[in-house]
């Protein structure tokens, strides 16, 4: 078999025999729509409510994106001032851990509330803020984990801390970047979510979930969570792509 | 004329949270242009510190450390380094792991000539056709090769070797050595060789320097009469096994097992 064509088949396989399964069972199980519903049920879903889907995917997508660039900016610069300086870090430490421990649905009422009306605003902030955290630690730990003879080779040349940073530190970082890019950006769309779920009169995917709710409209519902995992997918694949450029070098060749 | 490297009365000491770590004291040390110092002495006595303080990396709590008569203040272009671990950058290729200096010290050479510059000592040290290659395609003995390369490739007066050869296998390093006297036979340099291989330091030497316990004086001095070249062979004649045995007894009165002379034993 063509390699680039299993790598398609493969996992497309899988997705299929997976809605077979999902089908299946509730076929078997004889659940209501109102339970469970089949993966038949959604075709009917996502058809009729077409133009939502368009329009509340770009809404979701777009502002998911912003909230993690956001994320990638300001956790790099966290991890920057981490990894370079043992005091910022002995102080920062307990700060972002204590801060990334409190459940972001908790914070949600709290940021709707101060910035009330601000509904793209919100859904940015919460996104960025349940994300960026795994991006900060990694990049720190990448910097300060960097061996010390790779500086002394550069530092021994009379180069600058920040040349070091560009032609050594940076480079090395980007594979524990991405991988912490990877968690980032499932945790991102958990967070465009919270808030369009949770703030009235959203918009975005969660709200489309919100008004299946409200409706009794379960089909609808699923449609959603179908609609999020393929989003999910589809900017996980954006940063694989993105990895291969930037940190190809860091995969070995299969053995 | 100024020795190339001269070591006068340099003491230092870390400092640790338990209270100061005096690692040298009292070091002397000087070496020509073109000569080939190895320091030798006990593990963990403040070789690499040396290093360290002729490179500018850093300043001696007391003492000098002068290169070309100039007392060294901070890190200058003009050194060149390898470590045990080659360090190579896995983001780039073989050749533009070479170049990396390049970029760094001031000159006047184009991209080209900096390219030819590279590939000319990759040559040398016998790693043409793998110049587009990873670190991670080569072996530990290659990588070696290419981060002398790197070292040299700015042309550097000093270079400093801290234990280049010592994670590598007995033939590898032999084939190293050799390929140690063939550059710098093409690409003259002072060099500065830590070691613990004494076989090591009398093949590539023209001085070897003993160094005491921590903290590290200069012990003992030991000049290698045959400079230059040498193939393998030297180290199976009875003067390499008199040197041999002489700097086997220092080590051991460095590290406390074999009283100094002119000492009760």
């Amino acid at each position: 078999m063509n390699q680039n064509l299993g790598k398609v088949m493969v996992p497309t396989a899988a997705m299929i025999i997976f809605l077979l399964i999902w089908e299946a069972v509730v076929w078997a199980a004889g659940w209501p729509k109102y339970k469970m519903a089949a993966p038949s049920d959604l075709l009917p879903a996502y058809i009729k409510h077409w133009d939502l889907f368009v329009t509340m995917s770009w809404q979701t997508l777009w502002r998911t994106v912003v909230g993690l660039l956001l994320a990638v900016v300001v956790g790099t610069g966290f991890g920057m001032i981490m990894g370079f300086s043992r005091v910022m870090r002995d102080a920062l430490y307990p700060l972002l851990v204590g801060f990334n421990a409190i459940p972001k649905a908790t914070v949600v009422p709290i940021v709707a509330l101060m910035f009330v009306g601000a509904h793209d605003f919100n859904t940015v902030l919460i996104a960025f803020m349940i994300s960026f955290f795994p991006i900060a630690v990694s990049v720190s730990i990448g910097l300060s984990t960097l061996e010390p003879e790779y500086r002394d080779i550069l530092r021994s040349l009379g180069a600058s801390q920040s040349t070091i940073f560009w032609k050594i530190a940076l480079p090395k970082t980007l594979p524990e970047f991405f991988g912490a890019m990877k968690v980032a950006v499932t945790l991102a769309f958990i967070g465009t979510n919270l808030m369009e779920i949770v703030s009235p009169h959203g918009r975005g995917l969660g709200a489309l979930f919100d008004s299946g709710k409200t409706n009794s409209d379960y089909p609808l519902m699923f449609a959603v969570l179908i609609a999020l995992a393929v989003l999910g997918i589809l900017l996980y694949y954006v940063v694989v792509a993105l990895e291969k450029i930037f940190a190809g070098w860091a995969e070995r060749p299969a053995q | 004329m100024f020795p190339m490297i001269r070591i006068e009365g340099v003491r230092h000491a870390y400092k640790t949270p338990s209270g100061p770590l005096p690692v040298l004291d009292g070091l002397e040390m000087s070496l020509d242009e073109g000569g080939f110092s190895a320091v030798v002495g006990p593990s963990g006595c403040g070789k690499s510190t040396l290093t360290r303080l002729i490179s500018g990396l850093m300043k001696p709590d007391e003492g000098k450390v002068m290169l070309h008569g100039e007392v060294v203040t901070g890190p200058r272009a003009t050194v060149g380094m390898a470590f045990q671990n080659p360090v190579l950058l896995e983001w780039r290729s073989i050749l533009q792991n070479v170049i990396l200096p390049l970029e760094i010290v001031p000159n006047t050479l184009s991209k080209a000539e900096c390219e030819d510059r590279a590939r000319y000592l990759l040559h040398l040290v016998g790693l043409e056709g793998f110049e587009d290659k990873r670190p991670s395609e080569l072996s530990g003995g290659m990588r070696q090769r290419a981060s002398l390369c790197r070292a040299l490739v700015h042309k550097p007066e000093v270079l400093i070797l801290d234990e280049p050869f010592g994670a590598l296998d007995a033939f590898t390093r032999e084939d190293l050595w050799q390929t140690m006297h063939k550059v710098k036979e093409n690409e003259p340099f002072t060099g500065v060789l830590i070691t613990h291989d004494l076989r090591e330091a009398i093949f590539l030497a023209d001085q070897v320097v003993v160094l005491s316990g921590r903290p590290a004086r200069t012990q003992y001095l030991l000049d290698v009469p045959d400079t230059g070249p040498r193939d393998l062979e030297h180290l199976y004649t009875p003067e390499a096994a008199e040197m041999l045995a002489i700097l086997r007894h220092q080590i051991e009165i460095a590290q406390g097992r074999a009283p100094a002379e002119g000492e009760a034993a």
